[in-house]
């Protein structure tokens, strides 16, 4: 992977500048010996790794504020961090960098049942959130697979989903303010707790900005009360064409399943050796979890059985308890673990529309036995998001390359069916290459002009998300 | 309304749109059909009804893809065919506004329409999945695409809701859709103000899925949809929670009101979005004028008229309205439409809308 030269100028003065930031954030704010700082060489995308400069914890938008009024001043570059759990690389350091680390500010400003919101911290992790209003029988709706570690902050700035976005939304759809420090040093308060922008919605833009407008400090979060309850079923099918004609008419039948997570045959015996949740040997499995009391829990399922068998389900198994529940779901949550134990993998995160389901999953499989590597596929099959597992050697030379060509053909072929290449991971510097697959250069032009507003020097998360050549002339001046 | 309709530009394709802005010299005043525009910039009239047809709608993949200029009502009847809508109910303004012609997609897009529905299914901006534009220098930009979820890039379609023509002349839409539920019950009971706002504040922090949060003449309402057992189930469930004398009804003639702001009689309009628990102090700020006032999203949306002041109430509303949320004026002099932004928002803003159209010639300046 390219990154640009780093800036020597820079490095040169590195010394410098952590005595400036050691003048304006407490001695513990500022990290900058080497083997400390090894920590933030990577995020979840860990077959790269480079040292920034330093890495500073803040602990106030005040201390963000002064951080990066500093680097402004200087001409430094700022790589903004959540909880380092990003899939894509959107945290990846520069060696002319300084790490900006929001993990320290993780307190609940305000809690406001009547209002429905919450305000925190963004360093806060996605599940305390919800733990902060749990016991009064509330909870935040995005569930990234992440989401025990995983920042705010980040869910922000990936505009990250989850497995139940299907009936709640995205991150995007549950944001209502931020607080938001500008490379500039300025803080500007966006949003509140009420509803819709009086002017141009720029709350929409930074959400999923991927740390490439501002630093995000603080945010409103919409919450919802819980659920009386859940309830999974889980149907085993004889092809992926099958499970997907049923996906589609249980979603045309107007249900609204608070998830529909989609299994193919190496993910399935992947997970069961792993996992042992006793799936049923098959080509395709789906899980469907719908909400309600338990009269409504009952007549949802009713429905979706009617459909279900209508397909020829070669298993189908409701949920009768918590523990049947716990094993329904013990399986699909423990693929990405059952995968890394049998190789290395790469996650692939581009969305289809939900009709090209098959044809995709077919010609998924014609690519891995061309190129010798195995795929296997686990996505929320009711809004289309993929993530194709690749499994590679890492130890194998060329392995990795092989890899990485792979999943970009996979994310070509979500592209050309009228989907995306990422459905909630983010672009980072993954996939950033592959931009013009997605967009033309209008297009991209387009969306340079918002970061030139927000970080004219452009200074913020160098490197991610738009193709370098893209970026050349802007990154120069 | 605003605008040369002397020799007004009509374009039929997105690459005439293309062409007509590049060729401008001088403003232009955007609308789709000219019924929902909070204001409409000074210039040569461009509709962009021209652009109307659905591109694609496949019901299985709850998708739809469409020109800007496709009457909002030809879209409903479509979908409603397939016992599918647009989830977050656009209202129709047309009454209230005095307003003739057909309401367009990009209409609703460009004014980030939402009803009643919002506050469970979230606004017009929520089920916007993708957008197709024609920037202030004619250049064609596409964001989003026709797929549920999706971050690749910076998200410009949200961008673009909302934003009143002064970005760019919308060409295309792609929303997600909800399917039609088989039962819906509006409940209704009298009681004051006050009260009544508190009731819909603790149904709204239930589990019991309210779609429909107003008060008004006809008291406080609630609405329940869904599959008619849940409906009944839920419907119990609130009625035991909330206490007092609920009376059930079927139809949606009380919110299909409440939508569109119908009932509050003459003078300047107002929707006031707030912090719900602030919504009886913004009303109360206008203690001794005469006014009427229609409170939906439990309290989070506010539909004010206002009688005799030459601001049209701007002072009294805005300053109650501070620090707890934004009022824009939909109708009637003396006050700016869009309410002022703090310095730093506005700077952003204003940035934003010259790189977007550096000639300054889209709906130019009724923004700020």
């Amino acid at each position: 992977m390219d990154m640009p030269l780093p800036d020597q100028r820079i490095i040169t003065s590195r010394d410098g500048l952590i005595a400036r930031l050691r003048a304006v954030l407490p001695a513990d704010g500022v990290i900058a010996d080497p083997t400390e700082t090894r920590a933030y060489e990577c995020d979840a995308l860990s077959a790269y790794r480079c040292a920034p400069l330093a890495v500073v914890l803040p602990r106030s938008t005040a201390e963000v504020s002064a951080v990066l009024r500093l680097c402004s001043q200087m001409g430094v570059k700022v790589v903004p961090r959540g909880a380092g759990t990003s899939l894509a690389g959107g945290s990846f350091p520069t060696a002319d960098c300084v790490v900006l680390g929001v993990a320290r500010m993780n307190g609940v400003i305000e809690t406001d049942y009547d209002n429905r919101f919450i305000r925190v911290q963004t360093g806060r992790t996605n599940l305390a959130v919800t733990g902060a209003v749990e016991a009064d029988g509330w909870f935040y709706a995005p569930d990234p697979s992440s989401q025990l570690a995983c920042a705010i902050a980040g869910n922000i700035a990936m505009n990250s989903g989850g497995a139940h976005c299907l009936k709640y939304g995205v991150t995007t759809n549950n944001l209502l303010g931020v607080t938001i420090v500008l490379m500039s040093g300025e803080v500007v308060e966006i949003g509140g707790p009420w509803a819709d922008a009086p002017g141009l919605d720029l709350l929409g833009v930074i959400c999923g900005s991927e740390g490439q407008l501002g630093v995000v400090t603080e945010a409103y979060l919409r919450i919802l009360p819980k659920p009386e309850g859940a309830r999974p079923v889980l149907m085993g099918f004889s092809s992926n064409e099958v499970a997907g004609e049923c996906v589609a008419d249980i979603i045309r039948a107007g249900l609204l399943p608070v998830a529909i997570e989609f299994m193919d045959r190496p993910c399935i015996r992947a997970c069961e050796d792993f996992a042992k949740a006793g799936y049923p040997d098959c080509e395709a499995l789906l899980i469907v979890e719908v909400e309600g009391s338990a009269a409504e829990i009952d007549a949802q399922l009713a429905l979706i059985k009617d459909i279900a068998l209508r397909h020829s389900p070669v298993a189908y198994r409701e949920s009768g308890s918590e523990e049947e529940s716990r094993k329904i779901w013990l399986g699909r949550k423990s693929a990405f673990g059952a995968m890394g134990n049998i190789a290395d993998y790469m996650c692939l995160d581009g969305t289809i529309p939900v009709s090209e389901l098959p044809y995709v999953l077919r010609r998924i499989a014609e690519m891995s036995a061309a190129v010798g590597l195995s795929v296997a596929n686990v996505f929320h099959a009711g809004d289309g998001n993929m993530h194709p597992l690749i499994l590679y050697n890492a130890n194998k030379p060329g392995d990795l390359e092989l890899c990485e060509a792979l999943g970009a053909d996979i994310l070509k072929l979500c592209v050309e069916v009228g989907g995306c290449l990422t459905g909630e991971h983010g672009v980072g510097v993954e996939k950033r290459d592959l931009m013009t697959v997605q967009f033309n250069p209008a297009d991209l032009e387009a969306q340079l002009r918002v970061k030139d507003v927000f970080d004219p020097a452009w200074l913020l998360n160098p490197a991610k998300v738009f193709p370098l050549d893209v970026t050349a002339s802007r990154r120069a001046s | 309304m605003t605008g040369d309709f002397d020799t007004p530009l009509r374009p039929q394709t997105e690459a005439e749109v293309a062409e007509m802005v590049r060729l401008a010299d001088g403003p232009l005043s955007l609308r789709g059909g000219g019924t929902r525009g909070v204001a409409y910039g000074a210039g040569q009239v461009l509709e962009t009804a021209g652009l109307s047809g659905i591109t694609l709608y496949e019901p299985g993949a709850l998708t739809l893809v469409a020109g800007a200029g496709t009457p909002l009502a030809e879209v409903q009847a479509v979908l409603s065919a397939q016992r599918q809508r647009l989830a977050f109910e656009p209202p129709d303004l047309r009454a209230v506004l005095g307003r003739q012609g057909l309401s367009t997609l990009g209409g609703v897009v460009a004014t980030n329409a939402s009803g009643s529905r919002r506050v469970q299914a979230g606004a017009a901006r929520d089920h916007l999945i993708g957008v197709r534009f024609v920037d202030g220098l004619g250049t064609v930009v596409k964001s989003g695409g026709r797929v549920m979820k999706n971050v690749t890039g910076l998200d410009l379609v949200k961008l673009m809701a909302g934003s009143h023509g002064t970005l760019g002349v919308i060409t295309q839409v792609a929303f997600k859709l909800q399917a039609v539920p088989e039962c819906a019950v509006t409940l209704q009971t009298d009681v004051p103000l006050g009260a009544g706002l508190a009731l819909l504040r603790r149904a709204l922090g239930s589990p019991f899925e309210v779609s429909g949060a107003a008060y008004g003449p006809f008291g406080a309402a609630l609405r329940v949809e869904g599959m008619e057992a849940s409906v009944r189930y839920r419907v119990a469930a609130l009625k035991a929670l909330l206490g007092g004398d609920w009376v059930e009804s079927a139809g949606d003639a009380l919110w299909v009101g409440v939508r569109d702001g119908h009932g509050l009689g003459e003078g300047a309009l107002w929707r006031v979005s707030c912090k719900p628990t602030a919504a009886e102090g913004v009303v109360a700020a206008l203690a001794g004028v005469p006014h009427q006032a229609v409170f939906d999203w439990g309290g989070g949306l506010i539909w004010i008229a206002v009688q005799g002041l030459a601001d049209a109430g701007a002072g009294l509303i805005r300053g109650a309205v501070a620090g707890v949320g934004h009022a824009t004026l939909l109708r009637g002099a003396g006050a700016a439409a869009f309410a002022p932004e703090a310095a730093g928002v506005a700077a952003l803003s204003r940035a934003l809308r010259e790189k977007f159209d550096p000639k300054g010639i889209l709906n130019a300046g009724i923004m700020g």
